[in-house]
């Protein structure tokens, strides 16, 4: 019998193509996220009141992923920025590799930031890598305060939590507090914020949250031509 | 419900390695999960069959090591277990730990028969 060591990663493949993307992005200053979730916590709810505070000529565009329906891509294209749905077919998450295809459509040099809604699912969009800087957990208050501890691996995986539906706050039983400590047990750097797509509240801090990373990646280009 | 798609890249890859060792028959194939890969060893398990039985790939089996959650603390250097998210040095103390390994989704070893 003989056995041969393999040591590689399972998914190296989508790896390699999110290795690709990640130099593009870099190279082409394009602020890459993802945002992943469980079906109905608000991503495209986020992603429309997101659009809504760009100014016309912001240089921004969404990949939105379903597994069917191109309903969310509709949602998004009203306010002029380039969108694209990607309907995965019944795959439950989106890969590396349909990101690349999708990008064939557009010039990444015309582009600041690119924003990923992932198919809803809290589980396998946490195994692939699309090339983002950062990955972005929403989780509604109607879901429950334990899903940090159900689903350890988004939360693990994602640079900031947005505790979306807040509004509802009087009227479901959800612990916010709780829903924080949950978050932190599982990663205790992981930066949170609290948001309402309804009432706008706290959007103000996630626009603030967006305008540091592109800062961040900003000051890092010019650190590295110095 | 990803684990039909991981069961599938494994498969790949012993296709891959298989090709270059003409005329060995794999039989066994082992991967590393841990504990904060997302991945179902059940399912991944239960993908792969389905994936390989009745097929030339009928007698490979898989091995799946599941890798629990370490952390490291920076301050004394410790490495211990995490259970229950308790992140707290247990030999010093220290509030601050780091994840060094919990995340694991990688292929271990091939076994095969020699013709």
């Amino acid at each position: 019998m003989n056995r041969v060591p393999m040591e590689k990663k399972v998914l190296s493949e989508n790896d390699r193509i999110a290795g690709e993307l990640r130099e593009r992005f870099r190279k082409n200053d394009v602020l890459c996220l993802n945002l992943i979730s469980s079906p109905g916590a608000g991503k495209t709810s986020l992603l429309e009141r997101t659009l809504e505070g760009f100014a016309r000529g912001e240089r921004v565009a969404v990949l939105t992923g379903d597994i069917q329906t191109d309903n969310d891509a509709a949602r998004l294209a009203r306010f002029g920025f380039p969108v694209q749905q990607i309907t995965t077919g019944g795959t439950c998450h989106l890969d590396a590799r349909m990101i690349a295809r999708a990008l064939e459509a557009w010039s990444l040099e015309d582009l600041d930031l690119l924003l990923i809604e992932n198919v809803g699912n809290l589980v396998c969009p946490a195994s692939y890598d699309l090339g983002e800087a950062a990955k972005i957990v929403v989780l509604s208050a109607p879901e429950g305060e334990d899903k940090p501890l159900k689903y350890p691996s988004i939360f693990f995986k994602s640079a900031l939590l947005l505790l979306n539906k807040i509004d509802l706050l009087p009227y479901v039983p959800f612990d916010i507090g709780k829903a924080r400590e949950n978050a932190r047990r599982v990663h205790p750097e992981m930066e949170i914020v609290e948001v309402s797509c309804a009432t706008g509240q706290g959007l103000d801090v996630w626009r603030q949250w967006l305008a540091r990373q592109r800062a961040a990646m900003s000051a890092e280009k010019i650190g590295s031509l110095a | 419900m990803h684990e039909l798609g991981i069961a599938n890249s494994v498969l790949e890859a012993v296709r891959a390695e298989a090709q270059r060792h003409p005329g060995a028959l794999p039989v066994k194939v082992s991967v590393r999960v841990g504990e904060l890969a997302g991945v179902d060893p059940d399912a991944l398990t239960f993908s792969f069959e389905a994936l390989t039985s009745g097929t030339e790939w009928a007698r490979l089996a898989l091995e799946v090591e599941t890798c629990p959650r370490l952390h490291h603390c920076p301050a004394c250097g410790n490495t211990f277990r995490v259970v229950d998210y308790q992140f707290t040095c247990p030999a010093c103390g220290a509030p601050r730990t780091e994840c060094v390994s919990g995340d694991e989704l990688e292929l271990a070893y091939l076994e095969m028969e020699e013709p």
